[in-house]
């Protein structure tokens, strides 16, 4: 009986987590891409050597974002390490949590009237779910941050 | 203070160098926002409590380079970097280090 009734609850994590889980990181995708035209004439770059002459002002922009995989999700990687190969889970998580952060240090720059944002540079960091250990991080933590210019 | 993470301050001269200087904190959240980002964990999707807590933590260890580098009597920091890590679960670290210069 007891065996039931974890087997369940599993299931019916695994099934929440499958429709919220995509439903959740479609409508990130689709407003990623929506704010990301807005921020289109504003260049970014990591290198930050030979700077134009005529700024006037230089301010620190950063952008901060945690998100979570869901529990579907998880349970697939966890089953894709057992085969190996390209985990295409983590990669989207990853590529929404970088975009994400990125957007937001732009658009911080923009709200601050930059021109663009030189010298950025991208820390990640997993943070280990409630299964605890650095193999099945829960979540991704990512900080862009860069150098507006005027 | 001017903050850049350029190696100089576009326009201005550096005339001092006063060597590295760091800020770092660690801050948890209260452990009812830890069991709200659990639950949150079998959806997905982001983690605001967390994010608010890096914004905070972030603005703590740049005010602390800032107060050390103003101790050295620098007017700017150069060359800033961030680094962070999860020291235990619901804890995060954010280490903010950096060069004061004064310019002119």
């Amino acid at each position: 009986m007891e065996n039931i009734l974890q087997i369940s609850l599993v299931l019916f994590l695994l099934i929440l987590g499958y429709f919220f889980g995509s439903y959740r990181e479609k409508r990130h995708f689709r407003n990623l891409q929506l704010r990301e035209k807005q921020v289109l004439n504003m260049p970014i770059a990591n290198i930050g050597r030979n700077l134009p002459a005529d700024i006037t002002e230089t301010k620190l922009v950063v952008g901060i974002v945690v998100i979570s995989i869901d529990y579907f999700k998880k349970i697939s990687a966890m089953l894709r390490n057992l085969v190996g190969g390209r985990i295409t889970v983590y990669e989207s998580l990853l590529d929404r949590s970088r975009r994400e952060a990125i957007l937001r240090m732009q658009e911080e720059a923009m709200e601050w009237g930059a021109s663009q944002v030189l010298n950025v540079r991208l820390e990640t960091v997993a943070i280990g779910g409630r299964f605890g250990g650095k193999t099945d991080p829960g979540s991704i933590e990512v900080i862009a941050y860069g150098t507006g210019i005027k | 203070m001017i903050l850049t993470t350029l190696e100089t301050v576009p326009g201005k001269n550096i005339i001092e160098h006063y060597g590295l200087v760091q800020g770092s904190t660690i801050r948890a959240k209260h452990i009812g926002k830890d069991i709200l980002a659990s639950l949150k964990n079998i959806v997905g999707g982001e983690l605001t409590s967390y994010t608010e807590l890096l914004q905070e933590a972030r603005e703590e260890a740049i005010e602390r380079m800032e107060k050390q580098a103003e101790q050295k009597g620098a007017n700017a920091i150069v060359n800033i970097r961030f680094a962070t890590s999860s020291v235990a679960q619901g804890a995060a670290e954010l280490f903010a280090y950096g060069t004061a210069v004064k310019v002119e």
